[in-house]
């Protein structure tokens, strides 16, 4: 059976993976038979209703799930297209209530246009009730139009099966959060990345740099249970009231908060072993928060520090351990060494990465034996882009042991922005093909 | 902190790592506090296994909690008629509603504390141990 997914049109480069990741999640058999990134109409085989509400029920970039009934570049096409397809299903439908409407993506129609077109698909005999809400039935004409065309190119009808899960993006959205800082990623994509992750029910998931608890709580969202930590306290802790453990609470979602600690990934807590099913993180790129591990930045003694009454500094209230700068792609591969060794067969690690526009700053995506690479998503900005990608832990039976690492050489420096060619573009400003900066 | 947290973690330091003493870490002056969760059983099915039994019968026993059984009930025992048992619920509170408010976390082997506070642990370590 052929389905239309009406997909939304932002993010595009994550629609297609984030479909063929709640295909794989739901264990569904997909077929894409037409995908561009510049339409919001997607064409795709599946075994089943069953499969199509399945997928769709916890896409963030699709607003919904059609059974296709028929395509074409016209109205007479489309029309022989239905009729061919879909003739022997007319009666079922003759006497339940329902309704058309019409999409129309970069065109539209006037409301009196919009009517005639729903009334040239009479022949189909329908004649129940018209219903605008919650018919049995609802038709959707779907017009995809060229930039600035008076007539559009394709058409497809579709009936409807699913609406998406995309309304948690509006549920999540940081704007009516109670805890949130300028680091806390926004709702709609931390939420694909929980999709790309496989979140879900019973499953145990961490996020290492977890900040405010986007990650963790996109996670829960989906029914995992969420696991965090940071190394500054502060932003786990909050301030009162608002602080992690309140945003669980804000969605209902406390009883699938496991835990925050305060930590550095560099000395982790927590013992090796294959206990996680998912790690979803978006790492300090070295540029705002400055990309630190523990540790001093000078020469040191390597003896506790002791002060002048006689105590040990470290033991003090409030004592605040000192960090030194750290380079972004060490912490990518520590990251991918860490994923590896802990999670569980199959399991997967969703992070975040910055790429500059200019290629002399490009950064190498980072790869491990044990990690297959499923999907590198783009999210452009103005004068940068980030990457969200995907891994999948091997088993172990096709982990290539014997492939040697790929040897890094880390650019050597004591500065932040020695160690982080990123940080030290994104100061700079980006340079232009003139060559002149701007800030 | 709640209890199933504590059996994933260890000492932070990296030359405690390959000694066994290091885990698990031993609560001291620990204030517990018993909060309410809903239930989820087919997370305690999942997670079960990957819990290190020996590990929280010990620390079952530290806090002056009910002894545990001597081996790890099996997934058969979680269910019954396919609702939750006793047994499930059992470890659910002691797992996810036993929580430790404040206190130390200490290493068997190099005697290090962490602290918990509004229970939230701190495993950052001063430069000399890093």
């Amino acid at each position: 059976m052929d389905y239309l997914v009406r997909l939304v049109q932002v993010h595009e480069s994550f629609r297609k993976p984030e479909l063929e990741a709640l295909a794989a999640l739901a264990n569904i058999n997909i077929e894409f038979l037409a995908y561009a990134d510049e339409s919001p109409f997607c064409i795709l085989r599946l075994q089943s209703e069953a499969a199509a509400r399945s997928l769709i029920a916890r896409s963030i970039l699709s607003q919904g799930i059609y059974e296709l009934w028929g395509s074409g570049i016209d109205y007479p096409s489309l029309h022989a297209d239905v009729t061919a397809r879909t003739k022997v299903q007319w009666r079922q439908y003759q006497d339940c209530s329902f309704r058309f409407t019409l999409d129309g993506f970069q065109g539209k129609r006037s409301p009196s246009s919009q009517r005639d077109v729903m009334e040239s698909f009479q022949y189909m005999g329908f004649d129940g009730p018209i219903q605008m809400n919650d018919a049995d039935l609802s038709m959707c004409i779907f017009e995809e139009y060229e930039r600035k065309a008076r007539t559009p190119k394709m058409l497809y009808l579709g009936r409807l099966i699913a609406s998406s899960g995309r309304r948690a993006k509006a549920t999540y959205d940081l704007k009516k959060r109670r805890y949130i800082s300028t680091t806390s990623m926004d709702s709609e994509l931390a939420l694909v990345t929980a999709n790309m992750a496989h979140a879900a029910p019973g499953r145990l998931f961490y996020d290492p740099f977890m900040g405010t608890g986007s990650f963790p709580i996109a996670c829960a969202h989906f029914g995992a249970v969420a696991l965090g930590s940071d190394i500054d306290g502060r932003s786990i802790r909050g301030k009162k009231d608002r602080d992690v453990v309140s945003n669980f609470v804000q969605y209902g979602i406390a009883g699938r908060y496991l835990d925050s600690f305060v930590s550095d990934l560099t000395h982790t807590p927590l013992r090796t072993a294959r206990y996680l099913d998912g790690v979803v993180c978006d790492p300090p790129y070295g540029v705002r928060e400055g990309l630190k591990v523990l540790g001093s930045a000078k020469a040191e003694s390597g003896k506790a520090v002791v002060l002048n009454n006689g105590e040990l500094a470290h033991l003090q209230e409030g004592f605040v351990p000192p960090k030194r700068p750290y380079s972004f792609e060490a912490m990518l591969d520590d990251i991918l060494d860490f994923a590896a060794s802990m999670l569980v067969e199959n399991g997967r690690l969703a992070m975040w990465m910055p790429t500059a526009n200019d290629d002399d700053v490009e950064l190498a995506i980072p790869s491990h034996p044990s990690l297959e690479l499923v999907s590198v998503c783009v999210q452009a900005f103005n004068k940068w882009s980030r990457r969200l990608l995907t891994y999948r832990r091997l088993p172990d039976a096709q982990v290539d042991s014997t492939a040697p690492r790929p040897q890094r050489t880390y650019v050597a420096g004591a500065t932040a922005d020695e160690l982080n060619s990123f940080r030290r573009k994104y100061f700079e400003g980006f340079k232009n093909a003139s060559g002149t900066s701007t800030p | 902190m709640k209890l199933l947290t504590l059996n994933f973690l260890t000492c932070a330091r990296k030359a405690c790592k390959t000694s066994a003493a290091s885990f698990p870490l031993h609560p001291r002056d620990a204030e517990l506090e018993q909060i309410e969760v809903d239930l989820n059983p087919l997370f305690i099915q999942n997670v079960l296994p990957r819990v290190e039994w020996d590990a929280l019968k010990s620390l079952s026993s530290e806090l002056g909690l009910p002894n545990l059984p001597d081996q790890c009930p099996d997934a058969a025992e979680l269910t019954s008629d396919d609702e939750p048992s006793q047994t499930l619920k059992d470890l659910h509170t002691l797992l996810l509603e036993t929580t430790i408010q404040s206190g130390k976390l200490v290493c068997g082997n190099c005697g290090h504390e962490y602290a918990i506070k509004e229970g939230i642990a701190n495993f950052l370590l001063p430069s000399h141990l890093v």
